[in-house]
């Protein structure tokens, strides 16, 4: 069938203020949103860029606003946004181009809760023993890709640049419950500050972008209750 | 074209940020005084080691009764190679995958766990207990995510001992002289400006090269780049014959379904609902090595025993349940409902053979060093590991689990050794005009008049997948010598839209077409002087395997652009002889 794209372009190098350009594209309504780009990409311009690699939902390149919603293009259907689709870079970053935007600061969030594992103790000559009821303690947290759907679509985050926002949050919770991690005191701590979790207004739409279906919003509720307790 | 070039001086530049490149990264990191940048063409969590999902071996003996030993791991791996891996370095192998995924543990990685709190481990193809009397857990596993956290583990290594790394950057070229490294040359995608690293040693670590084919589970920036690099600059490849069809693809798209579905218990079966694998591989079935299974599905297929008459066999995990695959198999259900609307808890998933893993490349020794010859003459300072290397621990077809060990055992023992290489070596002079090379090929690119790289990308795919794929034989080889050569004629003249020297992704997938183009020429021309089956590389007209003519690695040069030298590198074998190989 035939598909409509309106994508959002801009050039910094070439282009006033960024603009819609329209292709069209025969699809399957099997195939993904990242198919479509490809096709443009590959037989009809050239100049169309935009990150991508594994494809299938795992790497994390290729989130986008895809009819207004923040997901990952190569796990979008066509069947599940329709033959008119309308694609933007997510928002609040600075675009280096068409639907590429510079990451750093998504990044700096990121590294600034400690993402990895703090235990001073010597570790034993085999590995450190966990429950399987622990380890399913922060299971969810672990699925997370990088990709910045959450931060992306989250009003406190475009609002306020010093938020670290969900993704950072998500990370921070993958250690804070995770039983063999000593460094709880030390993320809260961070995390209690005014960028962290308080600036959380529960409004879901991390939970709603998480192409990986991570509950996000609780797993920001579970490091505000920690928050307040002190420890998980 | 941006003329601007910057020069950076650094102690060691590791170039791929997925498993091995990080794992390299983090053990020279922790040495004093070592100056590291790792050039990632990614950000290095998109890297494809993410994809990885059943597991990454290890002789932990956690679940089997009998327990596990190195030996076994060492026996299962030469005897999936079919002889061709060399020993030496399957014995470090099997050896030092015990420790290591203890010190992964240690840093943090989230392995899913026994009841008593240990590493769980399950059961994967090719792996035995007791050389060969029945199938083992070795594989150790998180969900299956495996390669998803372990590259988050080691990126967060990475983080912890703040390591430099240049995202986004494109290698272009290696620059080395008489047999020493000089540096590298890459380009920032993000504002097209050239950097030559100047560097006392260079690990290429930049993985696969899948998009030949295609259908494969490969990232659509698995392109060669390292190996047609180092090919470009008159160093060799090896043993580039063996490329692995991995079974299970999910048919049309080819992304992986893990061979960790038949390790739970999951089995193909053909039209019929057959379970036809016990016919092929009585002892082992579904579990048997993966080329067995791809040219079994092959076969079924073409006996006209395929899913509904199409291209594709089942495979059938509906009777694990639905507890057993949301919490051991949750990603490939997920793939299965997004992408062709199967819930694998209530229908078999149709799945065909897809092409992933590359057993050749550059070749190495145990430490990671790039051999120059088939003597054994080392570069001084050019390093790889993980997938683009060859040790060879693979031989002619990799054990499921492998990968993963390989990436991270060879990865430590590439970075500690290039630690103490650069502490001890002084740079060696830059050429004048270092970045030339590099721009007069992104300068070609940028004046071509001919073909898109699509164009010419399809064509490529569709010769490698009809004549170099799971059986091969006379005269399709010769076909597709011919039709890539003339591809890589047409290459040079290949045509892009973009001319923006920002986020240029159009040049660099031409670059990279131009990589993949060099790999496919070495694949089918090293295909094609191999007269005898063995492991992945099945010819049609030579079925049998021939110890006496052809146990031994291949290695090539390219020479003027276009004319291939073989020349062979015996296989070491030290504990296990060849025999026939039974499943």
């Amino acid at each position: 069938m035939r598909v409509r794209f309106d994508i959002k372009r801009y050039d910094p190098e070439k282009d006033e203020a960024p603009y819609f350009q329209t292709y069209e594209v025969e699809l399957e309504e099997t195939d993904r949103v990242l198919d479509g780009l490809n096709e443009i990409r590959w037989r009809q311009d050239g100049t169309l860029t935009f990150r991508r690699s594994c494809e299938h939902g795992i790497c994390g390149s290729d989130a986008m606003r895809i009819n207004g919603r923040n997901r990952l293009a190569c796990k979008t259907l066509i069947r599940d946004v329709g033959k008119r689709i309308r694609v933007e870079p997510i928002l609040g970053f600075p675009v280096f181009r068409d639907l590429v935007v510079d990451q750093e600061r998504f990044f700096e969030n990121y590294r600034s809760v400690l993402p990895f594992l703090i235990n001073d103790d010597p570790p034993p000559p085999r590995e450190r023993l966990q429950s399987p009821d622990d380890r399913e303690r922060f299971d969810d947290t672990t699925k997370c890709i990088l990709c910045a759907a959450c931060t992306t679509s989250c009003p406190s985050a475009w609002g306020d640049d010093s938020f670290v926002g969900p993704a950072a949050v998500v990370q921070a919770h993958r250690f804070i419950f995770d039983s063999r991690d000593q460094g709880a005191t030390e993320r809260l701590a961070r995390l209690t500050a005014r960028s962290g979790v308080w600036a959380c207004r529960t409004v879901y739409n991390c939970t709603m972008a998480c192409p990986r279906d991570i509950q996000v919003t609780k797993a920001i509720a579970e490091v505000k209750r920690a928050a307040i307790l002190g420890s998980p | 074209m941006s003329t601007r070039v910057e020069i950076h001086q650094l102690d060691a530049v590791v170039v791929g940020g997925g498993g091995s490149g990080l794992a390299a990264a983090v053990y020279l990191a922790r040495q004093p005084n070592i100056r590291t940048g790792v050039i990632s063409k990614l950000y290095p969590t998109r890297s494809h080691t993410g994809t990885a999902q059943g597991g990454v071996g290890a002789a932990l003996g956690n679940c089997d009764p009998e327990g596990d030993s190195w030996e076994w791991h060492m026996f299962d791996t030469v005897k999936g190679s079919d002889y061709l891996a060399d020993q030496d370095a399957v014995e470090v192998l099997c050896k030092e995958a015990i420790d290591l995924i203890y010190e992964l543990e240690h840093m943090g990685l989230p392995f899913s766990r026994t009841p008593e709190g240990r590493i769980a481990q399950r059961r994967f193809g090719g792996h035995t207990v007791n050389f060969g009397e029945k199938p083992s857990r070795r594989a150790c596993y998180a969900a299956d995510r495996t390669g998803h956290m372990i590259l988050q583990t080691l990126y967060q290594q990475c983080i912890k001992h703040s390591v430099e790394f240049y995202d986004e950057y494109q290698v272009i070229d290696l620059l080395v002289e008489g047999n020493r490294c000089q540096g590298v040359v890459a380009i920032e995608i993000d504002t097209g400006v050239l950097h030559v690293f100047h560097a006392k040693a260079v690990l290429f670590a930049t993985g696969g090269w899948g998009r030949m084919f295609e259908i494969t589970s490969n990232a659509v920036t698995l392109t060669g780049d390292a190996a047609a690099l180092v090919w470009r600059r008159g160093l060799p490849l090896e043993d580039m014959e063996f490329f692995q069809i991995h079974p299970t693809g999910i048919y049309k798209l080819g992304i992986l379904i893990t061979e960790g579905v038949r390790g739970e218990g999951g089995v193909l079966r053909n039209s019929e609902g057959e379970r036809f694998m016990e016919r092929y591989a009585p002892t082992m079935k579904d579990l048997a090595s993966r080329d067995v299974i791809s040219r079994a599905i092959y076969l079924e297929i073409k006996e006209g025993r395929g899913i509904g008459g199409k291209g594709c066999v089942n495979l059938d995990a509906t009777h694990l349940g639905r507890e057993v695959i949301e919490e051991k198999l949750p990603d490939i259900a997920d793939f299965c409902r997004t992408y062709i609307g199967v819930d694998p808890a209530v229908d078999p998933m149709p799945v065909q053979p897809t092409a992933h893993y590359a057993m050749g490349g550059l070749p190495t020794d145990v430490d990671g060093c790039l051999l120059a010859d088939a003597e054994g003459t080392l570069v001084d300072g050019v390093y790889s590991s993980g997938e683009c290397a060859c040790v060879s621990v693979h031989g002619a077809n990799r054990l499921g689990t492998n990968s993963l060990l390989d990436l991270i055992v060879f990865g430590r023992r590439a970075g500690l050794h290039m630690g103490a290489y650069a502490a001890a070596a002084d740079y060696v002079p830059l050429p004048d005009d270092p970045a030339g090379r590099a721009i007069e090929q992104l300068e070609r690119i940028r004046k071509g008049k001919g073909d898109r790289a699509a164009i010419l990308r399809d064509e490529m795919q569709a010769v490698m997948t009809e004549h170099v794929s799971v059986f091969r034989e006379e005269p399709g080889l010769s076909e597709a010598v011919a039709k890539v050569q003339e591809l890589r004629e047409r290459f040079r003249d290949v045509k892009i839209d973009d001319t923006s020297e920002r986020f240029n992704l159009d040049i660099l997938e031409a670059f990279e077409l131009g990589c993949l183009l060099d790999c496919a020429y070495s694949t089918a021309t090293a295909a094609q002087n191999r007269t005898e089956s063995r492991g992945a590389h099945y010819r049609e007209d030579y079925p049998k395997r021939n110890d006496e003519q052809w146990l031994k690695h291949t290695f090539q040069h390219l020479r003027n652009g276009d004319k291939v030298e073989f020349s062979y590198k015996p296989v070491t074998i030290t504990r296990y002889q060849p025999k026939e190989r039974v499943y």
